[in-house]
C-alpha cells in the first residue's frame, strides 16, 4: 500500500483515510486480518501511538474490530464497506465541483466537461474503468 | 513515572547561558522531537541527561534518579557525531556492547545488521560514512533502554538512509521507554514524533503533539516551526 501524507491535516486522520480506502480497494479485503500496529507503523512510516488512534477510531466506526488475542480484522459486512466507498467517493465529487466552481464553472458546465471528457476518452483509462 | 523530568533546569558555560529555567516531562512510551535551531541548546540538554554535564541550578531526573551510574543502564546515547572505534568490526562491536551493557540485545542487532549485508567481520573503517552511522543506531537501538537519546541522527546522512534510521527507530518502539530525537530537519522526522517540544535561547518556547499542532493550527510542525523560528 502506497501511504502518503499532506502538510497540514492531523496525521491521524489522514492515517484513518488511507486505510479506508485500503478496505474499500480491497488491498485489506473483508474478514482478513490487518497488521500488527507496528508493522502498520513502520509499513507508513508513522509513529505507532499515532497509529493506534487511527485503527481505535476505525474500530469505533464498525469498519475493523479487534479479538482479543487474534488481533485486529475488517468487517465482514459488506453492506458497511459500500456506505464507506459511497462517502469517500461523494468528497471527491464535492471537491471535484468545487474545484470546478473556484475557476468559473457552473454546475452544469463542470458536468458537461467531464461527460465530454469520457465520452472522448481524453485519458485513455477512463474508457477502461467499468 | 516520568522518563525524563527537568525542574528549573538551567546551565551555564562560565558566563554564557545555554539552558534557562527549562521544566518539562516526557513520559514513556513517547517519541519525541526536541526542535530548535543551531545553538538553542539541543545537545547540551542531552548531555545533562547523560551526565555528560552537570547543571548549574535546578534537576534533571532520569526515572526519577539524577544522572550518574545508576542511571547509565537505562539511558542510550547516540552522539552527534559517530564515535564507535574504527578498527573494530561489527562482531567485534557487538561483543563490546554486550559487554558493557547487559540490556545489549545481540540477537536484535545482528539481525539488523544482517538486513543491511553488513558481515560481522567487516570492519567499522572500512564502512562508508552512511553505514556507519547505521551500525551506531542499530547499536542504541538494540538496547532495551529507559530513555533513547539521539542527537542529529539524521543529519549529514542521503534520504534513503534517513528513511531507515527512522523505520529502525518505530520499529524498536517499546512503550516501556522513551525517546527523544533532537534535529532541525522536522519535515522528515514530523511523522514519527509524538509530540515536539521548540527549544530557542536555552529555553522551551512549546510543548505539544503533532497532531494537536495540525488540528489547532492547520500547519504542520515544520510550518510552524518556520513561523516560529523566522529570521
Amino acid at each position: 500500500m502506497l501511504w502518503q501524507f499532506s502538510g497540514d491535516a492531523p496525521i491521524y486522520s489522514q492515517l484513518i483515510e488511507q486505510i479506508k480506502v485500503g478496505i474499500v480497494s480491497g488491498v485489506f479485503p473483508p474478514g482478513e486480518r490487518l497488521p500488527s500496529v507496528r508493522d502498520l507503523a513502520t509499513e507508513a512510516g508513522v509513529n505507532p501511538n499515532t497509529m493506534q488512534r487511527a485503527l481505535t477510531e476505525l474500530e469505533r466506526d464498525g469498519l475493523v474490530y479487534s479479538q482479543r488475542t487474534a488481533g485486529r480484522f475488517v468487517t465482514e459486512d459488506k453492506a458497511m464497506i459500500e456506505t464507506a466507498k459511497r462517502a469517500l467517493a461523494e468528497r471527491h465529487i464535492t471537491a471535484f465541483l468545487d474545484a470546478m466552481t473556484r475557476l468559473g464553472y457552473r454546475r452544469e458546465g463542470g458536468i458537461k466537461m467531464l461527460r465530454q471528457e469520457i465520452t472522448e476518452g481524453g485519458n485513455g483509462d477512463v474508457s477502461l474503468a467499468v | 513515572m516520568s522518563v525524563l523530568q527537568c525542574n528549573s533546569l538551567s546551565k551555564r558555560y562560565g558566563k554564557i547561558p545555554a539552558l534557562e529555567q527549562v521544566s518539562f516531562t516526557i513520559e514513556p512510551g513517547r517519541i519525541v522531537g526536541l526542535l530548535g535551531p543551531n545553538g538553542s541548546g539541543k545537545t547540551t540538554l542531552i548531555k545533562l541527561a547523560n551526565g555528560l554535564l552537570t547543571p548549574s541550578e535546578g534537576e534533571i531526573l532520569i526515572c526519577g534518579a539524577a544522572p550518574g551510574r545508576a542511571t547509565h543502564g537505562l539511558v542510550s546515547y547516540l552522539p552527534e557525531r559517530t564515535c564507535i572505534p574504527t578498527w573494530m568490526s561489527a562482531r567485534q562491536l557487538m561483543d563490546f556492547y554486550g559487554d558493557f551493557y547487559p540490556d545489549f540485545r545481540r540477537d536484535a542487532a545482528q539481525e539488523m545488521l544482517q538486513h543491511l549485508d553488513i558481515r560481522p567481520d567487516q570492519r567499522v573503517k572500512q564502512m562508508s560514512k552512511g553505514t556507519r552511522e547505521k551500525v551506531q543506531l542499530i547499536m542504541v537501538m538494540s538496547r532495551q533502554a529507559k530513555l533513547y537519546l539521539l542527537d542529529e541522527p539524521i543529519g549529514g546522512v542521503d534520504p534513503a538512509t534517513r528513511d531507515y534510521i527512522l523505520s529502525t527507530i518505530i520499529s524498536n518502539y517499546n512503550p516501556e521507554a522513551a525517546v527523544i530525537i533532537s534535529t532541525h530537519l522536522i519535515s522528515d522526522v514530523e511523522k514519527v514524533l509524538d509530540e515536539v517540544i521548540f527549544i530557542n535561547r536555552g529555553q522551551v518556547m512549546l510543548q505539544s503533539s503533532v497532531d494537536e499542532i495540525r488540528e489547532e493550527k492547520g500547519m504542520s510542525v515544520d510550518a510552524l516551526f518556520r513561523e516560529v523560528f523566522k529570521c
